[in-house]
């Protein structure tokens, strides 16, 4: 195959007018790792994008490890090879998940279009859209946490956050993600909607509900991010330094005490 | 037994492994399933400290001589309670037996508690095997895997009703600690595999078993945390949460460490090396000298030396009936190591190893 464009590694400025890679590669920013909620290129998992003369996309992911969960995995290669197929200028998308136990049955699966369980026969009993769908209750709960945290260190009180509306917020990327991820799910992402809610059910959170919502909120985040940075600390030991395309490092995170979840009452008392 | 600052720490190892993963025990037609699970251990030793690195054949097969100088000489371990991984699947004479675990504490009396397993799918033949490995190595206690591959299957789940026949089973044997292990292949492969509800079933229905969910449920740390706050017999495992955070991931170790204090609490945390995976000498070492890293994580509980005490040695040594050395005990103020009135521990309290 000659290969038209190639990628740099990292996330350097690409500037002047995006060439078919770069759409390959923003198309890749969009497909998340499920249970991670964070994007394939952040993470490291694109191990290589090209683009042939004739317009036939070819991206290469990587997980770190050889056993990693192949209906994960299986939902982050089809994801995209949907996504890369719907880019201008691409007639044809071949994902390759290298490096796996199950990389046989997942891209020849995906290729051929087969759903998960047209790829893994009797080991599947359904397709995959509960689990998604649980992830994403995940990520909501984990983005609740994102979004209330600095209102809580702001000295809101949780019956106050119950008060808010996703309207009442300063815009940020945090909150838009949040929105976004409770109208994947059905749950009401307006600006009427309020902050808090059930995430499997789209109820308001009940005050005397609160503290335990926003604890499973905070702990919830703190599984997740302590999971990404597994999964990173094993990707490097597995492929050394070399990054993903589109690989941004992590931080660590950041991190708000829990003192403002159960402070309503200290507060109140002190007034 | 860990000594500093003058405190004195009887440490248990509750769970750790004794492998051949060389490639003279890889099942023919079953190499790239041996060779990719121990190529993923070995990406996990990555997570520890530079120094403290093997190559990849010596960490297929260590020997006797290693694991004795690594756990006992060189890591401060009193006791070590061996978990077996079977995987006859895709090793030979399996990766890591009772047996295998047997014969080496058979050398070393006192040193080795030995731990045994089951399979559901085994059905009938699995339940003689059980019997006897407790007769014959006197087993309190289990390491379920229940994403081990069986013939076509790929796992199974603690509530089971086929599980439920062999946990009654355990009663009826005398067994008292269940360590979970949840992996990522499970059938069906459309649910999540590292789903912990079935533990909280069986934590249900078997409440005079112990659950000791290894390495917290990872990657579930929040379902497990709920459940464990609602099944007093079920304990949280620090296999892997040390080894694999707290030196790759200080920051997120920080707080997994203030989730697990405030949903669990210390009485109910055990700690486990997972050696070969990680040396137990580092993560003892750390752990000891570890506090949060500044002042922002101010308001999760604080671990001070009685805590570290009970999840290093004390909670499991209770779990098992050893004894610890007076020297090593709490002073009686600092309260009873694993929350004595909720645990199941094993009948014979002065039960030696």
């Amino acid at each position: 195959m000659t290969v038209l464009e190639t990628a740099p590694a990292g996330r350097g400025a690409r500037p002047g007018r995006p060439t078919v890679v770069d759409r390959v590669l923003a198309a890749l920013d969009t497909v998340r790792d499920p249970e991670l909620d964070e994007p394939v290129t952040v993470l490291g998992f694109v191990a290589s994008t090209a683009v042939s003369c004739d317009g036939v996309a070819t991206v290469h992911l990587r997980l770190p490890t050889y056993f990693c969960a192949p209906n994960f995995a299986f939902l982050m290669v089809a994801d995209a090879f949907d996504a890369v197929s719907a880019v201008p200028g691409v007639s044809r998308a071949e994902v390759v998940l290298d490096d796996h136990f199950a990389a046989a049955e997942i891209n020849g699966g995906v290729a051929a279009r087969a759903g998960f369980v047209g790829s893994f026969g009797d080991q599947a009993a359904a397709e995959l859209d509960d689990l998604r769908a649980d992830f994403l209750r995940k990520a909501v709960l984990a983005g609740t946490d994102r979004v209330c945290r600095p209102l809580l260190t702001a000295g809101r009180t949780p019956a106050e956050l119950a008060e808010l509306t996703l309207g009442d917020l300063p815009a940020a990327p945090e909150l838009d993600r949040l929105r976004a991820r409770r109208a994947e799910l059905g749950l009401p992402a307006g600006d009427a909607a309020p902050l808090l809610v059930d995430p499997a059910t789209g109820a308001p959170v009940e005050p005397g509900a609160l503290p335990l919502h926003l604890g499973r909120a905070r702990v919830t985040r703190v599984s997740l991010e302590a999971n990404g940075g597994v999964c990173r600390g094993m990707l490097r030991s597995r492929y050394g330094d070399v990054p993903g395309r589109g690989e941004v490092p992590d931080d660590g995170g950041t991190f708000i005490p829990l003192a403002v979840l159960t402070a309503d009452a200290d507060r109140e008392t002190d007034r | 037994m860990y000594e500093k600052d003058g405190e004195k720490y009887f440490i248990v190892d509750s769970h750790m492994h004794y492998w051949d993963a060389t490639p003279q025990n890889w099942v023919a037609g079953q190499e790239q399933f041996a060779k990719g699970w121990i190529e993923c251990f070995h990406a996990y030793q990555g997570l520890g400290p530079a120094e403290t690195h093997w190559t990849l054949e010596h960490f297929e097969g260590y020997t006797e001589d290693d694991l004795m100088k690594d756990v006992f000489e060189d890591g401060y371990v009193d006791v070590a309670v061996f978990q077996p991984t079977y995987l006859k699947q895709w090793y030979t004479q399996g990766f890591n037996t009772t047996e295998r675990n047997g014969a080496l504490a058979d050398k070393h009396p006192g040193k080795f508690i030995v731990n045994t397993r089951f399979d559901p799918r085994e059905g009938d033949p699995g339940f003689k095997q059980l019997e006897e490995n407790v007769a014959r190595y006197g087993s309190k206690g289990l390491k379920l895997y229940t994403a081990e591959w069986f013939g076509d299957s790929r796992g199974w789940k603690l509530s089971d009703p086929e599980a439920y026949r062999y946990f009654d089973k355990c009663q009826e044997l005398g067994i008292k600690n269940v360590h979970v292990h949840k992996g990522p292949t499970i059938w069906p492969l459309d649910k999540d595999a590292f789903d912990v509800s079935d533990v909280d079933h069986a934590a249900t229905d078997y409440p005079e078993l112990n659950f000791i969910v290894e390495h917290v449920g990872l990657p579930r740390i929040e379902d497990f945390c709920f459940m464990a706050t609602q099944e007093p017999n079920v304990y949280a495992g620090l296999s892997v949460v040390i080894g694999g955070l707290m030196h790759a991931r200080p920051k997120f170790f920080a707080k997994v460490m203030g989730e697990l204090l405030f949903w669990v609490g210390e009485d109910k945390m055990t700690f486990g090396s997972d050696y070969g995976i990680w040396e137990p000498k580092w993560q003892i070492e750390g752990f000891v000298d570890w506090d949060y890293p500044s002042d922002e994580f101010s308001d999760y509980p604080r671990l001070n030396t009685a805590g570290k005490k009970k999840i290093l040695g004390l909670n499991a040594a209770k779990l098992y009936g050893i004894d610890v050395p007076a020297e090593c005990q709490l002073p009686a103020e600092a309260g009873t190591p694993a929350a004595e009135d909720d645990a199941r521990l094993v009948d014979d309290a002065s039960a030696t190893v």
